[in-house]
């Protein structure tokens, strides 16, 4: 890696004011951009570390919804999200023990990696981005692959969660990244379904509309086997073809609502 | 017989370091005054290197000199280490292979300068300050295009056909007559996907040089560092053997990969001479993927004539095989001589003929990885045998036994030049059978089916022959090194053994099982026994650890020093309870004269030696050391027979490996549970190649795979709880322990039972699909199925 500043703040004030350093760069559990920097790909001039911020750690269930603070690891989800069992088993599912004590959720969404887990829980479940001046709606906030409404210098504080009556992820893993090849994140509410998609588009994390409305009409697995498979510009690589991948999306679904229940 | 000598499963003593962190690894050595160096390296997979400017990197802060390829004028190239012959008896083309690139790159990962400084970092940071002025070149990655005229590698030797091998040549025409004649004739297409090796530990090297001995001194990862001492101090730097030493300390894993002598152990050896300091270097995970000699990579047609009832009548094959861009140390020998002589598998085939055209492409360079041609021989055997059998309607163990080399008839001469000493494969097919309840199998499958799943059954065997020897043989047919290995047994004057072996152990255990194999002959605790190995200042000879040879070889060497031990010891013992040496008997660590109670411990005679108050001076020299040589007069064959089942959703895919059973027949086993745990780990690559593993490039040559984020290694969730056997033992004919080898066996073995298996599944759920090529990757699997 190249050389930088290193600063850890122990209050989000303090964060935000460092963060306004020019070539500043947030640090939430590192597990994309620690890797990242140590290929030489990036080259910050201080890398602001929330690690140190006891405010944005913690798992809080109240009045139907999960409230999950941007800095809290997936070990901590994975053991405290118990209101929401489908999310806890997404957090106790990515990568290894190593990446889920270190990893963040507010570092994953805010990275928007297409292949990661936990956008397609964001946005199946419709949950809202909470930062430190507004607050953002998951269909609002991944726009594209490693793109986000967020603000240069915004820090993602907490993330809500409504909780669903039933849902399920279904993760198909790449062989060797054992990222999702695809991943489908189904959430039933008393207002219909969503359905999210991650692993697969070229557009990064979606919501197959198609699906949802099936679903909300009939919640059954027998539902999407209709379905055409979803459209729209899929990822195309040694692992799978656009075309695997939009089959896997829809037998995917398929057993995320069987799962479900 | 001591509770701990042959037969016992000890634990591993090494262990106890390694599990502690307390391994002492090629990086962990830092020397007083060690400086570091960074490769520049080729981004491009081919290209005229029109100038390498380090005007603007000389000047950053801590660089010490930044190396090129006019710095390397007069030094010599990295040689290969066998040459091959073609079908008309032309030598192979062999290019030179320069420690730094000169006017051309060849591979992304060629080096093209290497930048010397006072830390990495600084190293790193100049070496991104070399600016490299390259004209592409387009590259050429299909070996059959590569031989089609497409662009040169070595614009010099004007061709990139290695060469173009027939073995045996003689029998070619009885082959096609036989095809011509034969009832039934089964082709198969298959390739044998290019593996990267991934040992743990990355390569590392130190060079060093003291000034005031003119002495130098190479550490570095190696599985045998008497052969780099050889090839590097007598072919590239031209320093002596007696004024050059190499250390190869712990070593995390190798599988081949770290046999080879690479560039950066050349040049840390010279740059430290040239600086006078110590230079080191640390390959990242990322240059071990573009450096690190690769295997496999066959591109085969292979063809079985069988009669009516399934009896094979003759095998031929034409194979293009990868040699990357340049020729690697034994990169030659591995699709000649490891992979055409055991053509013949386990099998009565009356006419084989292999043909092997060895193919340069702008690649990294490829060479042995465990199993080394033998794994691409079996694969193919194993694969056309299962396609002929189902052309047929025979069950494939039917097909398989009926034509099995029977227990009586060893030694057996195959068609393609070795002799098998021992074999019973009617017993390990047979033990295999009861151990993976192949009876069974049927009310698994519709367990499986219940659940939407599809089951298959691979079944498979192999041969393969470890230990390869003789040395007057190897010669002949062109290898440029001796393949004998050598042992320092020396006994210390209170009794304690300390033995030599030029045997490398990088993970299979010699500083456990060696010792086992003293203990037993002496009768002494293995706790009075140290093993030394892995530096040619304390080993007088060594060929290292490859092939699964090191017990066949190394040990033999090791029993031959230990016998001469106990004959000198013998005298001593009749000189000191006057007697004569043929009535004295060893047992339990007790010299005693037969038919007397008249005995004396083997630390008094030890003391004897060293100590020669009353000791016969005038007939026996003292002290007690010895040293031997063994140069084995055959192979070892050790074979098996391997049984896999494996679950196939049709929906994504997605193959579950749900058992895998391997009875191997290695001979006598000093160590049973490191025996095991060699089969398990060789299991655990094969089941990587078959479903997971490979070392893909796009059409420029770019290692798409070049990074664990898509080159797929197997985990422990993607393996079954493994059976294994090794109760079918023939034991080895000629060598002192009876042994044959085991560390190549479980990645020899495996592949074919999964795709056997994979294939199978889909057959019995109506897909026709004959053959789908490795890995069998969820995407292929399921695109095979789709095409059915």
């Amino acid at each position: 890696m190249y050389a930088f500043d290193f600063v850890k703040p122990k209050t989000l004030a303090e964060a935000v004011k460092a963060l306004g350093a020019e070539d500043a760069q947030a640090l939430g559990g590192g597990q994309t951009l620690i890797p990242t920097l140590k290929q030489r790909l990036a080259q910050p001039a201080v890398l602001v570390s929330l690690s140190g911020i006891a405010e944005l750690k913690g798992v809080k269930a109240a009045g139907g919804s999960l409230t999950i603070g941007g800095g809290t690891s997936h070990a901590t989800v994975a053991k405290e999200a118990k209101a929401y069992p489908a999310l806890a088993a997404l957090a106790a599912n990515i990568g290894d023990p190593a990446v889920r004590s270190l990893g963040t959720i507010g570092g994953s969404i805010a990275n928007n990696d297409p292949s990661a887990d936990y956008p397609a829980a964001v946005l199946a479940s419709g949950a809202t981005v909470v930062t430190n001046t507004r607050e953002i709606a998951a269909d609002d906030f991944f726009q594209g692959m490693f793109t986000t409404a967020l603000e240069p210098g915004e820090i993602i504080t907490a993330v809500r969660f409504p909780v669903p009556e039933k849902a399920n992820y279904q993760k198909f893993e790449q062989p060797a990244s054992r990222f999702a090849l695809v991943g489908v994140f189904v959430a039933k509410y008393a207002a219909g379904v969503r359905v999210a998609v991650t692993g697969a588009s070229t557009e990064g994390v979606f919501r197959w509309t198609e699906a949802e409305k099936a679903l909300s009409a009939n919640f059954a697995a027998s539902a999407v086997a209709g379905l055409a498979v979803p459209g729209g510009e899929m990822i195309a690589d040694i692992h799978g073809s656009a075309a695997y991948r939009a089959h896997l999306i829809k037998v995917l679904t398929g057993r995320a609502v069987a799962a479900a229940g | 017989m001591p509770k701990d000598g042959i037969g016992a499963s000890i634990k591993r003593r090494e262990d106890v370091r390694f599990l502690t962190g307390t391994g002492r690894y090629t990086d962990d050595i830092n020397l007083r005054g060690q400086s570091y160096a960074w490769f520049v390296r080729s981004q491009v997979a081919h290209g005229k290197l029109n100038k390498v400017d380090t005007t603007a990197a000389a000047k950053m802060p801590g660089v010490l000199r930044i190396f090129t390829a006019k710095d390397f004028e007069g030094v010599g190239g990295l040689p290969c280490g066998w040459q091959i012959h073609d079908r008309h008896g032309k030598p192979m083309l062999e290019p030179k292979h320069p420690v730094l690139a000169e006017g051309k790159v060849r591979h992304v990962g060629d080096p093209i300068a290497v930048v010397v400084a006072e830390t990495e970092a600084q190293a790193r940071d100049a070496a991104d300050a070399v600016v490299i002025d390259i004209d592409e070149l387009p590259a050429v990655l299909d070996m059959k295009a590569a031989v089609a005229g497409g662009p040169l590698v070595h614009d010099d030797i004007g061709s990139n056909l290695c060469y173009d091998w027939g073995f045996v040549e003689e029998n070619k025409a009885a082959t096609d007559a036989a095809f011509a004649k034969a009832d039934h004739v089964t082709t198969l297409e298959l390739v044998n996907n290019r593996l990267a090796p991934n040992a743990m530990e990355p390569r590392a090297a130190i060079g060093d040089y003291d000034f005031a001995t003119d002495m130098h001194t190479l550490y570095t990862t190696s599985q045998n560092p008497h052969v780099i001492r050889l090839l590097m101090g007598a072919f590239v730097l031209g320093i002596p053997e007696h004024k050059l030493r190499v250390v190869a300390p712990d070593v995390g894993g190798g599988f081949g990969s770290k046999i080879y002598h690479y560039a950066e152990e050349a040049f840390v050896t010279f740059a430290a001479k040239q600086l006078r300091r110590p230079v080191k270097w640390t390959a990242t995970r990322s240059e071990s993927f573009i450096t690190d000699a690769q295997g496999r990579d066959h591109v085969t047609k292979i063809e079985l004539a069988l009669d009516k009832q399934g009896h094979f009548l003759a095998l031929r094959t034409e194979t293009y095989a990868n040699m990357g861009a340049y020729l690697s140390t034994f990169s030659t020998a591995i699709p000649t001589y490891l992979h055409g002589t055991l053509m013949a598998g386990t099998y009565k085939t009356p006419h084989i003929y292999v043909n092997v055209k060895a193919v340069f492409t702008n690649t990294v360079p490829v060479d042995a990885y465990r199993g080394a041609g033998r794994p691409e021989a079996t694969y193919q055997i194993e694969r056309v045998i299962d396609k002929a059998a189902r052309e047929l309607g025979l069950d494939p163990l039917e097909i398989r036994r009926r034509n099995f080399i029977k227990a009586d008839e060893f030694p057996y001469q195959t068609p393609v030049a070795v002799v098998y000493d021992t074999g019973d494969y009617d017993a390990t097919m047979n033990k295999l059978e009861s151990l993976a309840d192949l009876a069974g199998f049927e009310k698994r499958r519709a367990e499986s089916a219940k659940a939407g799943k599809l089951r298959g059954l691979g079944v498979n065997t192999y041969i393969e022959a470890c230990g390869i020897a003789p040395s007057h043989l190897v010669g002949q047919l062109g290898a440029r090194a001796g393949l004998y290995e050598s042992a320092t047994v020396r006994v210390n004057a209170t009794g304690g053994v300390v033995v030599m072996t030029g045997s490398h152990s990088h993970g299979q255990g010699h500083e456990t099982t060696f010792p086992q194999v003293i203990a037993e002959m002496i009768g002494i605790p293995v706790e009075s026994v140290e093993i030394v190995h892995g530096d040619t200042a304390n080993v007088p000879m060594g060929m290292g650890t490859y092939g699964s040879r090191s017990l066949a070889v190394g040990g033999s060497a090791m029993v031959k020093a230990t016998n001469k031990i106990i004959a000198k010891a013998k005298k001593i013992a009749a000189h000191l309870m006057e007697a004569s040496d043929a009535d004295i008997e060893l047992k339990d660590g007790k010299f005693s004269v037969a038919g007397t109670d008249k005995s004396v411990e083997w630390g008094a005679v030890c003391l004897a030696a060293y100590v020669p108050h009353n000791y016969p001076l005038e007939s026996l020299e003292p002290g007690l050391e010895e040293t031997a040589f063994y140069d084995p007069s055959n192979f070892t064959y050790p074979s098996g027979a391997y049984a896999c089942e494996v679950e196939v959703d049709p929906d994504t895919g997605h193959v579950k490996v749900c058992a895998f059973t391997a009875v191997d027949d290695f001979g006598n086993v000093v160590n049973p549970m490191i025996v095991e745990g060699q089969v398990h780990g060789g299991i655990g690559q094969g089941i990587g190649q078959a479903l997971l593993e490979h070392a893909v490039y796009d059409g420029n040559g770019q290692m798409i795979a070049g990074s664990f984020m898509d080159y797929a290694m197997p985990r422990a969730g993607d393996l079954p709880f493994y059976k294994v056997d090794h109760s079918c033992a023939t034991p080895c004919t000629h060598n002192p322990l009876g042994v044959k080898g085991c560390g190549e066996a479980g990645a020899i073995g495996s592949p074919p039972a999964v795709v056997n298996a994979v294939v199978d599944a889909l057959q019995r759920a109506g897909k026709k699909v004959s053959h789908i090529d490795m890995p069998l990757s969820p995407y292929r699997v399921w695109s095979a199925i789709q095409n059915a």
